[in-house]
Formats: C-alpha cells, structure tokens, sequence
C-alpha cells in the first residue's frame, strides 16, 4: 500500500530522514511520534507523494512515486485521506462544502453523495455546523471537519499530522476515537504526534505499532509505549 | 469540427461547484474586465481604420488606374481646333476606350474647392481638360506623348502615375498600420490578462495547495482560473465592442464631406468583422491564463 525502502531525504543538503524503511499494512494502525522537528512531517509527505526521496524509494500503491507525473499523485491523494494540524480549508466555502471539496474536485456529484455527506458530517458531529464558514469554527471542530474531508472518498489510508495539536483532552479522545473507528472499517491509519500521553490512552482500545524518529532514523518505541 | 464546438460549449456551461473553489479576486477581475473593454475598444477603431483604407487604397487604386488626363494649354484661337486635333489622335490610340473634353461647369467643379463658386471660367484663360479612359490593357504613355507632341503642341498627358503610386503606397500603409495595431492590441490583452493571472493565482497559492491535497488533478485547478479569466475577457471585450462601434456610429458619415477621415467606419457587411473581436480576446485570454497557470503550477511542484 504504501512503502517507504531506505528513504533518506535532505533539504538544502542537511540530511534530515536517512534510512528509513516502513511498510504500511493494510487495515494497520500506527503512531509516529519524535519531538519538534524530527521530521515526522516530512516522513508523512514521504507518504503521500507530496516529497520526493532524495536516496531510496518510496512506492505508493505499488508504483515507485519517481515514475508518478502530477496526474498520478492528484490519484493517488484520493486514495489517502490526510489531516494536518492546520486543517487547510478553504475559507470562502462551508464547512460542508469543504467537507465535499474531494468528491468536487475528483468529479463526484455531491448531489448523488449527498446522503454520504450528512451522514459523514452527524457522524463527526458537525451537522448543525454544516453551513459555517472554517473561521468560524473552533479548533476542535475544524479538526473534526478535516478528518470528515479526509475519509469522504473512503481512503485506503489516512494520515493526520498532529490532529490533536490545537485542541484539549477531550477534544483529542474524541478524535482519537474516530479515528480508531475508521481503523476498525478497515483503513490504514498513521498519526503523528508527540503526545504520548494520547499515544498510551489509544493503545487501550486499538492494536497500534508505534515508532519513533530519532536521530534521523525510525525506530520502533519501546515498551513504555 | 461538432467535438470542438461541444468543448466550447461545455466550456462555457462550466461547472458550478468547480467555479466556487477558486475564490473571487476583486482587483484581478476588475483589472480583466477593464483592459479587455478598453483594449477591445481601441480594436474597433484599428479595424475600422484598416479597413477603411483598404477601401480607399482600392477606390484611389481602381479609380486612378483606369483614367488620366490630358490638358491643352493653346492662345484662345486655337484652343478649340487642338482640342478637336487631339480628340482625334485619342480616338485612334490602341488602349483608350474613350476621351471626352470636360465642359465649363465641370472645370468650374474642379475649381470650386480653391475659387469659390461662380467662378467666371470663360473668361479666363484656363487650360480645356480632356479625360481619358483606358481599356484594361491601357495605353502606351510613351508613343501617346510623342505623338501629341508632333500634332497637337499644346497637349500634356498626365496619366496620374506619379501621385497615384505614393497615395496607393500611403493608404497601403495605412492599413498596415491598422492591422499591426490590432496585433499589438492582441498581445496587450494576452499580456495585461497573463499578469492579472500571475496575480490570481499567486494570491491563491493556498488554495491551490489544498486542492492538491484534496485530490485535484493541475488540469482542474487550472481551468477553474482559465474560465474565470477568459469569461471576464469575453465580457469585457463584448462591452468595448458595443461602445466601440456606437462610437463608430457617432463619426460624421463618408458622403458629408467627401474626405478620408470623415469616411473611417465600416460599410455594409463589414460591420459584422467588430463581432469577432469578443470572441477572439477571449480566444487570447484563454490562451494566455492557461500557459500562466500551467507554468505556475508546475513551479508550486
């Protein structure tokens, strides 16, 4: 689905990422945590085609992302939902327009998938929200949103980069929950976070391998997590 | 032909929901629609000044070749017996296919731009004016000239070959002019419209971004600025047009007075060419908007 084989990745040549390989299982579940910095973002564009390798290889749904051309990653993004910490809307379309930006973009008639669209929206919990602007929602609920945009097309994978980040305790399980929930329907799931504390309440309800950047490499978290 | 003309249709229908994820640009739209106007505007005037001295380069062109003229200047008694002589060696030259002496109230016309009318021709010792017609193949100005010389010695041919070529030479300029200016108005609008494009999709980096995220495919994200621009093109060429051509329609008409400037406008079935004028900027703007966006896009790679 999605592999990563002694990727390395360098930005104006400081190498930032070296060796890493990661395999992403079908219906599998896993935490990437590391502090500030230590590129769990980058590896998560590494995942989605949005960084290319600078040595390695990175496949996507089994093709090598160097042969994909713009078309193919515009593809290959719908298969994988992402979630970042900024949430990325667009501020002049509702929130549910936002929500249906991925079946607008890709051609789907969001008439047809109008039933989808409600259902998905009262299932995050925003359905009297539906009609606000992004602004004017709080950070929760914008997160909440994101993930709504993320799974529309019904991803094979969804990565969230610090979905929790912005918003409290509560907020964080709540989401934690849906995604646990998504993982249950199936889909592969990564999340990068450096809250452990989020990490070790999520462990109590779902199978999840969680691995750890340090020193430029991924390594598998010990068994304090 | 029937695929192309459904590709502008589709075009043109558009997609309601792919038009709403670009957000409106208030400055970049009014920029568009305002120099697409002005410039379609000033199109109108190019093209009715091409084709107005395309009309007078024929006319000048047409009317000059086919006649010349011949004036005899001889003391009062022998005016009318040269003109008679030279009638005669007119009637028998191999190209001309008529000759007639002007009479008074004709070389009166003539002199009434310059003396005023009632001008007493009689009784001046003006020149008698005798005006040739040619066949198609026209006659030889050479041995014409001969042999006037030899029987009618107050005779001078002017076959209007030296104005003629200069004044066919500027109105061909004219023309010229015309066109190349509707060429420098077309490239303007493709440049005023690829800057305002830059603009749009520079202010919409972060749009362009999540729609990347979301799936979109640079195709989609470019036609979504591509329709908005050419469509603001198309309606504000459309606009320039119309005042272009009322103020066409306000220029004093060709037969007031009879001068060049006064006929700049278009005749007949040449009103019809100011309606491609739309069509074509949009044509333009389309054009330009797509390489700006598909450049931009592939540099936000």
């Amino acid at each position: 689905m999605i592999e990563l084989e002694n990727v390395a990745y360098s930005y104006g040549g400081a190498e930032l990422l070296s060796d890493i390989s990661l395999k992403l299982q079908p219906g599998s579940f896993h935490f990437l945590t590391g502090p500030s910095g230590a590129g769990k973002t980058t590896l998560l564009k590494l995942c989605y085609g949005a960084l290319i390798p600078t040595a390695g290889y990175a496949r996507l749904f089994d093709r090598d992302v160097r042969e994909f051309d713009r078309d193919d990653i515009a593809m290959a993004r719908r298969r994988i939902g992402v979630v970042h910490q900024d949430c990325q809307f667009l501020n002049h379309l509702s929130v549910s327009d936002n929500i249906a930006l991925p079946l607008t973009v890709s051609g789907r008639d969001t008439l047809d998938e109008s039933a989808n669209l409600h259902e998905l929206t009262n299932w995050v919990g925003l359905t009297q929200r539906a009609g606000a602007l992004p602004p004017e929602l709080s950070g929760g609920e914008r997160q909440r949103a994101a993930l709504a945009r993320a799974v529309i097309m019904s991803p094979d994978v969804v990565l969230a980069d610090e979905p929790t980040g912005n918003v409290d305790w509560e907020m964080s399980q709540r989401l934690m929950r849906l995604l646990i929930e998504l993982n249950r329907m199936g889909k592969t799931i990564m999340i990068a976070t450096h809250d452990l504390a989020l990490i070790r309440a999520a462990k109590t309800h779902v199978q999840a391998r969680v691995l750890r950047i340090s020193n430029r490499r991924l390594q598998l978290a010990g068994a304090d997590l | 032909m029937t695929a192309i003309l459904d590709m502008v249709r589709s075009f043109l229908a558009g997609d309601a929901q792919a038009d709403r994820v670009v957000p409106p640009t208030g400055f970049t739209a009014w920029l568009t629609v305002f120099s697409a106007g002005a410039m379609a505007f000033l199109a109108v005037f190019a093209l009715a000044l091409s084709l107005a001295t395309s009309r007078l380069a024929d006319r000048w062109g047409d009317a000059l070749a086919r006649s010349s003229t011949l004036r005899i200047s001889a003391p009062e008694g022998q005016m009318l017996a040269q003109t008679d002589a030279a009638l005669q060696v007119l009637s028998t030259t191999p190209g001309v296919a008529s000759a007639r002496a002007l009479d008074a109230s004709e070389q009166r016309a003539l002199l009434e731009p310059w003396f005023g009318p009632d001008l007493p021709v009689e009784s001046l010792p003006i020149p008698q004016l005798i005006e040739v017609i040619e066949t198609a193949d026209g006659y030889d100005a050479a041995g014409l000239r001969l042999r006037l010389a030899a029987e009618v010695p107050g005779a001078v041919l002017d076959d209007h070959t030296r104005w003629r070529r200069p004044l066919v030479h500027a109105a061909s300029r004219l023309r010229l002019l015309g066109w190349m200016s509707l060429v420098l108005i077309g490239g303007t609008v493709a440049a005023m419209i690829t800057l305002a494009a830059n603009a749009a999709l520079s202010a919409n980096a972060q749009v362009i971004g999540v729609l990347r995220l979301v799936g979109a495919r640079d195709v989609y994200i470019a036609q979504a600025f591509v329709r908005r621009f050419t469509l603001r093109a198309l309606a504000g060429a459309g606009a320039g047009m119309v005042v272009g051509c009322l103020a066409i329609l306000l220029l004093p008409g060709a037969d007031v007075g009879g001068g060049f400037l006064t006929g700049l406008g278009f005749q007949g079935w040449h009103w019809f060419w100011p309606l491609l004028i739309p069509p074509l900027t949009a044509l333009v703007a389309f054009l330009a908007t797509r390489a700006a966006a598909q450049r931009t896009l592939k540099d936000m790679s």
